[in-house]
């Protein structure tokens, strides 16, 4: 592979010299980390991404609970200010929340959660996991990710242009119409818009890969059914984006177009249906909230095997549970929906359906504890961070078996109620999850051990913190206080002041975590391959760490003995 | 299915570096990045061109110009690594599966047109005096009669899906001129199609932007129309490539690429016809 840049000056012009490729050698910076076809490198930049888009999402995060702290109007003057409008009215002040519970949300789910989980640790260890030296489309990966980044370029652009009453999209990250259209004029919505159709194409492309590489290139004798259920995971996520991703793409270039070329889609006056962009959106919807929360269990799947030191309870069952938990949440959506007007029988059909699902997903908790009954536990940071995520996003679980409801759902629709179930299902369960799986990983990826002093304080805070942001919601959604809105009366201060006080010790923990990665960078031992000795089975416990830049070079073969 | 000589791993594996798997391994690349850039500059132009910014003349078709160019470079590699012999057995199943995937999503965004398209029609609103409750809408003077030009448009894609249909054998054959032939005809077939659709397009008694009729026709044929395009496209490339001897008989997955695609376009269509011309505009008055 002599167009890759080695120390010596090679000769150009043979790109299809494969026999004198040279597998340490790395290319040169500009080569390796913008023109990579290399699916860890690829990975390592989706991580860096998610890791910043992260930090501004939660900064905007503490904007809103800093507002939210106090009855009144504090601080978003002064932040719409900072962002161009100047001496901003009261309207172009609330302009300014509805712009950044729309930034959080999009930012959060689309380029956080999804890129760190699916496009971060899906293309560290999918490959390697099935023994592959690659993904089955190397460039392919490359422009899934740079469309990723190109995506939140867009969002950022809409936060500096008009957008309706102020700077900025204001629309929610549901985009509902007619908010998203005659209520919101100004190129910023169409600047979100097209951030959601760049960075959907890629997570597209990143579907098609991911799906051929996990049927074509597993190694000789792993079966789908021996497969190490992360990518199972990552395999049925796969599919739900393949599937949910154009049907929004369809959705949002109808937005567009009722936007900018008179067409009504969602216009009453010319024929058109609001509810049908949310039944779009949420076809859509639905599936995304597993493509969330699916690697996730894939992720603590792994490590609660690994830390019980035997193999995952009922692995059948986990993998068919993932892809049940895939097919059943394509006709769910309208449980999103319970107070648009949907019949009686059409509302107790998807309360049904809803309930259903708790079924999978029951099998999934019980037999994660059921694989740590007499295991020979060790409680390693992932291993804590996972014991973490069952609880948590059990919590998240229950309170969603509540909302399914359509009867209880009228009267919890659009309260803080709803904001805590699914804060507890990605804050908590999600990005924990995507804690549990950097700790267990980072030293395989970076080569270096990070603080497992740190990473248990780092849980301890990050636990205790956003339990106090997010439990509180609950109570203050039951007394009626409405999501999306930035002023309080006095009555729900008290909680709100808790939940705020839970934000500053959450973001506390984010400092040790940074603190703790620096400290790896800068001080860490380097890490074995299989450093977490036995009841680490699966393939990239074979590898070093880090890894050698092409691995697998000669495939391995799985033995019939060998488990997930 | 992959060929390659195997031996188990062991710890510390690969330290040879020499690969002896099947798989397509490449070097470094800025094509997608530029491609990004193509695609950034498009939209981002677009959004100027739509609220009539400074800028909004020329940015779309700048990026659209660098989209184009990395698109026909990244397809120019992809037939050169074909014939520098990356395409090993594993990897052209790799393509198969990739091709596959990709026509599923666009199903997928079809489904999205006409979910909008049966919620129109279905329950057309009684709320809006230009709709009436019935569909096609009340306000409307005239549609398009489904059994004269659509009817022949129809016949046309059938037509072309046969005669894809003989080129593919034909290559299987190994009789070249046939192959042609052929694309010749699927592809002239395609654009006559694209053309009488720009025809009806301009004769058509209901406007683009008006009730959901026009929404739901437009948007659905036009974003159909587009794939045409594409797949006509598609179907040239493979016509240039089969005048230079690029395909044999066992391998031409560009080609059945290209017929797949085609045959999915053509599927669409009989959807569109049967649900918007035919059932769509049952028993209202024609044009």
């Amino acid at each position: 592979m002599a167009t890759i840049a080695h120390d010596h000056h090679a000769p150009e012009g043979h790109a299809h010299a494969h026999e004198d490729h040279d597998h340490d050698h790395k290319p040169a910076f500009f080569q390796r980390w913008f023109m990579s076809t290399n699916h860890k490198d690829i990975g390592t930049l989706y991580l860096i991404f998610a890791i910043m888009a992260g930090v501004i999402g939660g900064a905007i995060s503490g904007i809103m609970r800093a507002e939210l702290a106090h009855p009144g109007i504090q601080y978003l003057g002064y932040f719409a200010e900072l962002l161009g409008t100047h001496n901003p009215d009261m309207n172009q002040q609330l302009h300014l929340w509805n712009v950044l519970i729309t930034a959080h949300g999009l930012i959060m789910v689309f380029f956080m959660v999804m890129p760190a989980i699916i496009g971060g640790f899906g293309n560290w260890f999918v490959p390697i996991m099935i023994g592959a030296p690659d993904m089955a489309f190397p460039r392919m990966n490359n422009i899934s990710f740079w469309l990723t980044v190109a995506g939140f370029c867009s969002l950022l652009c809409s936060a500096f242009v008009p957008g309706g009453t102020g700077q900025g999209a204001g629309i929610g990250w549901t985009a509902y119409a007619p908010l998203s259209t005659t209520g919101a004029q100004g190129p910023a919505v169409d600047f979100a818009i097209f951030s959601l159709h760049l960075s959907g194409a890629g997570s597209i492309m990143g579907a098609i890969n991911f799906i051929t590489t996990i049927f074509n290139m597993r190694a000789p004798g792993m079966t789908l059914h021996k497969m190490p259920l992360f990518v199972w995971s990552v395999l049925v996520t796969a599919f739900l984006l393949l599937l949910a991703l154009p049907v929004l793409a369809a959705a949002i270039t109808m937005l567009l177009t009722d936007r900018n070329f008179h067409t009504t889609f969602f216009d009453p006056a010319g024929g058109g249906d609001p509810v049908l962009f949310q039944h779009l959106f949420w076809f859509f919807g639905h599936p995304e909230v597993y493509i969330m929360i699916l690697p996730g269990f894939g992720i603590i799947s792994q490590i609660v095997s690994t830390f019980s030191r035997k193999p995952v309870f009922g692995y059948l069952g986990m993998a068919y549970a993932m892809v049940a938990i895939g097919v059943v949440g394509f006709v769910v959506w309208a449980h999103h929906m319970y107070t648009t007007g949907l019949s009686e029988d059409v509302k107790m059909y998807f309360t049904t359906a809803t309930m259903v699902i708790a079924v999978p997903t029951g099998i999934k908790i019980f037999s994660w504890i059921a694989t740590m009954w007499g295991g020979s536990l060790r409680f390693t940071s992932p291993m804590v961070w996972a014991i973490g995520f069952i609880f948590l996003f059990t919590v998240g679980g229950v309170t969603g078996v509540e909302l399914a409801n359509g009867g209880l759902d009228d009267n919890l629709q659009d309260t803080y109620y709803v904001v805590a179930h699914f804060h507890y299902v990605l804050s908590l369960g999600a990005v924990t999850s995507l804690f549990a799986g950097f700790y267990y990983w980072f030293p395989k990826m970076s080569g270096r051990w990070h603080s497992e002093f740190l990473s248990y304080v780092h849980f301890a805070v990050f636990f205790v913190g956003v339990n106090l942001l997010f439990f509180p919601m609950h109570f203050l959604g039951m007394q009626g206080q409405p999501r999306r809105m930035p002023d309080i009366t006095p009555a729900f201060e008290h909680w709100n002041q808790v939940a705020t006080l839970g934000y500053k010790i959450m973001a506390v923990s984010m400092v040790i975590w940074f603190i703790n990665i620096a400290y790896a960078f800068i001080a860490g031992k380097k890490a074995e391959g299989n450093y977490w000795g036995e009841g680490a089975t699966t393939l990239e416990w074979t590898l070093s760490s880090p890894p050698p830049f092409h691995q697998f070079e000669t495939v391995p073969v799985i033995k019939d003995e060998d488990h997930h | 299915m992959v060929g390659a000589a195997r031996a188990t791993v062991g710890m510390f594996d690969t330290m040879s570096g020499t690969k002896t798997h099947d798989y397509h391994i490449l070097p470094p690349d800025i094509v997608p990045l530029l491609t990004t850039l193509g695609a950034f500059t498009f939209t981002t132009g677009m959004v100027l061109k739509m609220h009539d910014m400074a800028g909004g003349h020329l940015v779309p078709w700048a990026g659209m110009a660098l989209l184009l160019a990395c698109m026909a470079s990244w397809f120019t590699k992809i037939v050169n690594e074909a014939h520098a012999g990356d395409h090993t057995p594993v990897v052209q199943l790799h393509q198969r599966y990739g091709m596959i995937l990709f026509i599923a999503s666009e199903v997928m965004f079809f489904v999205g047109w006409f979910w909008a398209f049966f919620d129109f029609s279905l329950f057309p609103t009684e709320l809006s005096k230009a709709i009436g409750g019935q569909w096609p809408p009340k306000e409307m003077e005239a549609v398009l009669d489904a059994f004269d030009l659509p009817l022949l448009n129809t016949l046309i894609l059938l037509c072309s899906g046969t005669t894809l249909t003989w080129a593919h054998h034909s290559l299987i054959h190994g009789d070249r001129s046939s192959v042609i032939k052929g694309l010749w005809l699927t592809i002239l077939l395609g654009m006559l199609f694209s053309a009488l659709q720009a025809f009806e397009y301009a004769h058509a008694p209901f406007p683009f932007g008006q009730n959901t009729y026009g929404s739901a026709f437009y948007m659905a044929t036009g974003f159909h129309g587009f794939h045409v395009i594409v797949g006509t496209i598609f179907l040239m490339v493979c016509l240039f490539r089969a005048y230079r001897g690029h395909f044999t008989p066992k391998q031409h997955f560009g080609f059945e690429a290209a017929a797949w695609y085609w045959h999915f376009v053509d599927v669409v269509w009989l959807f569109l016809y049967v649900c918007i011309y035919i059932w769509g505009n049952w028993g209202f008055p024609i044009d």
